[in-house]
Formats: structure tokens, C-alpha cells, sequence
């Protein structure tokens, strides 16, 4: 591609969203904020940052953003779901049982579990929110295997977990073999970290806050040719 | 696995940073997002402003700082000092702060503490925690929550107050050692042990560097998630991926510095 990107910037109204913007800018992409459902048409690039509550986001595809998204998912155009971002493309939420999201990937979000144990080499409790940078286990050269990016969240997406099944153990979980399952990080017990399925990439941690590995990751998916984020 | 992270800490006064930065080829030391530019270039993992300002132009010029550096840092911001009330933090969220920390006025009012975290998430919610020592010699150790930049005694005893804000809802805890802060003795790890132990959240240390050791002892002994220090980087004798590496050799888990 040889001009800027047109990158949607999906504003669901969960906070600001300077940081993505200039993130996504530096990055190479010609950001548009889009505030309004109606025009997600046309771009080459679809973002999805969020940060806050599961609930809010749900109640900005209530809004008029289920429609549009879920169309977009259907679609070629690479999409980067961001935390809630990537949340949301779950039915539902731990968070907010009564809270509705897209439904478009398997599975659902749970919390971490109370007792995660402790930091092997310190002996200090491993604490929620998972806060702080943390390595990823990827085949991704995207995501980049070893790579360091910033997380903060409470809630992880488990993949094709049934409602009511068992508390997730302290080993790779199903969940995490699950063929979208791009990267897996460790707080305590293996959670998904990114998942990637066709176009769709999405996150659990804030490349916007993760400096160099942050920005590596928003140029490759920027360069990265449709179908295959 | 998660690391554990090393946070400088910057006082800004009037939109500057105040008891003086020696970056070595700064051209303007004293400009906070220089400032935080550097530290996170060298690996800090997040960045913290404490604002200072005793005026309403002091303020609104942080909000101006806090913008420009969330534009050009890309690493986690917490901003603090002088928040009153939800619409304070909404005010620095709206201007690129990641996090916004509370201290006086959530000992004043802790159903601030449930509000913020209601409306913005606990992830962006921090209370900080300015502890004293009062138990005597031979006493079981206690401590009192002091308020006001640490000049007015609450009562309130410091575990307490640390199980209570989880409770409420923030997302992460300050915890400063009055008795240490400025000493560069060291945390005050049984404080921030105790406190660690008890609090569901991360806890970042706080009050006392007086060099590396400290922050490994804050880690292995204080159970700290977090470690925060103001002098001993901004006298520029300790860089942020000298100490890095120093808690790396000792095994304690941090991000390295990625070559630039």
C-alpha cells in the first residue's frame, strides 16, 4: 500500500482516545475518529480501542455500533480489536452478565480467578488488575514472540469456555489451543492474549501504551496485507 | 509473566519539574516531557507526575504538560496531586492521563474513591497512601495515614485504610513511607509488605531510594509489584536501564530495554 492507510478510529465513547490516535499516526495511518456508526464503510483499516467497563462498550453497540461491526467482522478489512476492543467480540462478560456483546467469537470473558499464587523469583502475590508489562508466547511475527507489551485488566477472554464450566487451572488451558488463540501470557495461569482469525486481530494489552513493541506492532498491522494479520 | 516495574516519579511545580533533573545533553532539564521522554526511552515502565502547584495557573498549565507528554510518550502516565472531586479526574483522564492518584480528598470523602472507579474504571484509580510510624519501641508496628503532603494525622490506622480503598474499588496503591521519604534509607519494608500482603491490588513502593539495593529489597523483601524513585535517577548517577539490569542480575524479572 503505497499511501497512508485509511485507519477508522472507532470511538464508543469509553474514554480518550488521543493516545491510539497518536499512536496509530506515528504508525503511518491516516486516522479518521469516527463517532458515528453509519460511516464505517470504505476504509482500509478498522480499530477498536476501549479501555474501562465491558457494560459501556455493550451499551455503545446497543447505540448503533453492533450492526456496523459485526458487518465489518464479515468483511475483508483488517480489523485491531484493543482490550475492551477485543472483549467485546464475546457474547458476554463476567463483568456485566446482563451486558450483551457481539457474539462473534466463541467463548466468553471471565475474571481472574482470586488466588493466582505468587511471583517465583520475588515471592510477592500476584495481584488484579493484571498491571504492568508482561511477555507474550507467539508463532505471530506480527505480535513478535518475547515481546513486552503493557496490560491492565482484570477480565481475560477465554475462548469456547462454556458457562459454568471449571475456574481455569494453573497450566495452558484449553482456551489457549484454540486455533485463534494467537498469544498466551502468564499471570498466575495461561490466559489469551491476542487472538487472530482472517483479518481480525485482537488484543489484550494497550499497544498505544507499549512503547517500541506497541509501535512495531500498529506498522505491521498497518503494512500487513488483508487476510493476513 | 508479568514484570515487575520501575516507575520515576516527577514533581512538577507550575508546569515544571522541580528538584532538578541532571540529564546529561538535556537541553532543557527541567521540562517534564523531555524529561519523561528520556526515562521512558531508557526504559522506565510507566511515568508519574506529581503536581505540586499551589495555584489554579499551575494546574491548568499541567493539563497542558500532561497532554504533550501523552502525545509523545508511550507509556502509561499517573498523574497526581491537588484532585478533589470525579470531575478532576475525568478533567486529566480527558487530557491523556492513564491513571490519576488521590490522596487527601479520598481519606475526606472514599465514596470518591467507589465514584472514579465506577465511572472510569478501577484500572484508572490510584490512592495514594502516605504512612507514618507511631507505634514505640517494642510496640507492634502500626502506622497512621497521614494526609496534605503528609503534614496532617488522620487517625486512621494504614493497613486499614489500604483493605478499604481495595474494597472501594482502586485499582492500584501509592504507598509512601513518611518516615523515609527523603532519607535514602531505603522503603520501609515492613510497611510495604504488610500492606502488599494484604491489599488485592498491586502496591508500588514508595518514600526512601537511596540507590538500586533499595529497590531490590522493595521487591524481594517489601513484596512490592511496583517501585517508584524520584532522586536517584534524576541526580543522573542511576539510569533507569542501569537499575534494570542490576535487578535483572539479581534475579528479580523486569523488562529489559529493547536496543533502539
Amino acid at each position: 500500500m503505497s499511501a497512508a492507510p485509511r485507519t477508522a478510529l472507532v470511538d464508543l465513547g469509553l474514554g480518550n482516545l488521543h493516545s491510539v490516535a497518536r499512536s496509530l499516526g506515528a504508525a503511518g495511518a491516516d486516522v479518521v475518529h469516527l463517532a458515528e456508526p453509519a460511516a464505517l464503510k470504505g476504509f482500509d483499516r478498522i480499530v477498536v480501542p476501549g479501555q474501562g467497563a465491558f457494560r459501556d462498550g455493550a451499551a455503545a453497540l446497543e447505540a448503533g455500533w453492533r450492526a456496523p461491526l459485526l458487518e465489518a467482522l464479515h468483511g475483508s478489512t483488517p480489523l485491531l480489536g484493543i482490550c475492551i476492543g477485543m472483549q467485546l467480540l464475546f457474547a458476554e462478560s463476567e463483568e456485566a452478565p446482563e451486558a450483551r456483546g457481539l457474539g462473534f467469537m466463541p467463548g466468553r470473558v471471565r475474571r481472574f480467578p482470586r488466588d493466582l499464587g505468587r511471583d517465583p523469583k520475588t515471592g510477592a502475590p500476584l495481584k488484579v488488575p493484571h498491571m504492568g508489562w508482561n511477555q507474550l508466547r507467539t508463532a505471530s511475527s506480527l505480535l513478535g514472540e518475547g515481546a513486552y507489551y503493557y496490560f491492565v485488566h482484570s477480565y481475560f477472554c477465554d475462548l469456547e469456555a462454556a458457562p459454568g464450566s471449571d475456574a481455569p487451572g494453573d497450566t495452558v488451558t484449553d482456551s489457549t489451543r484454540h486455533p485463534a488463540c494467537a498469544a498466551v501470557a502468564h499471570h498466575g495461569m495461561a490466559f489469551c492474549a491476542a487472538l487472530a482469525q482472517g483479518p481480525l486481530l485482537a488484543v489484550q494489552f494497550h499497544p498505544e501504551k507499549s512503547h517500541q513493541a506497541g509501535a512495531r506492532l500498529l506498522r505491521r498491522f498497518l503494512l500487513a496485507e488483508a487476510e493476513a494479520v | 509473566m508479568l514484570a515487575r516495574r520501575i516507575i520515576p516519579c516527577l514533581d512538577v511545580k507550575d508546569g515544571r519539574v522541580v528538584k532538578g533533573v541532571n540529564f546529561v545533553g538535556l537541553r532543557d532539564a527541567g521540562d517534564p516531557i523531555a524529561c519523561a521522554k528520556r526515562y521512558s526511552d531508557e526504559g522506565a515502565d510507566e511515568i508519574t507526575f506529581l503536581d505540586i502547584s499551589a495555584s489554579v495557573e499551575g494546574r491548568s498549565t499541567l493539563l497542558q504538560v500532561v497532554e504533550a507528554t501523552a502525545s509523545e510518550v508511550h507509556v502509561p502516565l499517573t498523574v497526581g496531586g491537588g484532585v478533589r472531586a470525579v470531575a478532576d479526574v475525568r478533567t486529566l483522564l480527558l487530557h491523556g492521563a492513564d491513571k490519576v492518584s488521590m490522596n487527601t480528598a479520598a481519606l475526606q470523602n472514599p465514596a470518591l474513591i467507589a465514584d472514579a472507579a465506577g465511572r472510569f474504571g478501577s484500572q484508572a484509580i490510584v490512592v495514594a497512601i502516605d504512612a507514618k510510624r507511631v507505634s514505640g519501641p517494642g510496640e507492634e508496628a502500626r502506622w497512621e495515614v497521614f494526609t496534605h503532603g503528609g503534614r496532617q494525622g488522620t487517625g486512621m490506622d494504614a493497613l486499614t485504610w489500604a483493605g478499604r480503598v481495595c474494597e472501594l474499588g482502586c485499582g492500584e496503591i501509592l504507598l509512601t513511607s513518611m518516615d523515609r521519604d527523603g532519607t535514602g534509607l531505603g522503603y520501609d519494608l515492613e510497611l510495604t509488605r504488610r500492606v502488599a500482603e494484604l491489599a488485592s491490588v498491586p502496591v508500588i513502593a514508595s518514600g526512601g531510594v537511596g540507590g538500586p539495593e533499595h529497590l531490590l529489597a522493595g521487591f524481594v523483601e517489601g513484596f512490592a509489584d511496583a517501585v517508584l524513585a524520584a532522586t536517584i535517577f534524576h541526580d543522573g548517577l542511576h539510569k533507569v536501564a542501569d537499575v534494570k539490569a542490576f535487578l535483572h542480575a539479581q534475579g528479580v524479572h523486569v523488562r529489559l530495554v529493547e536496543p533502539q
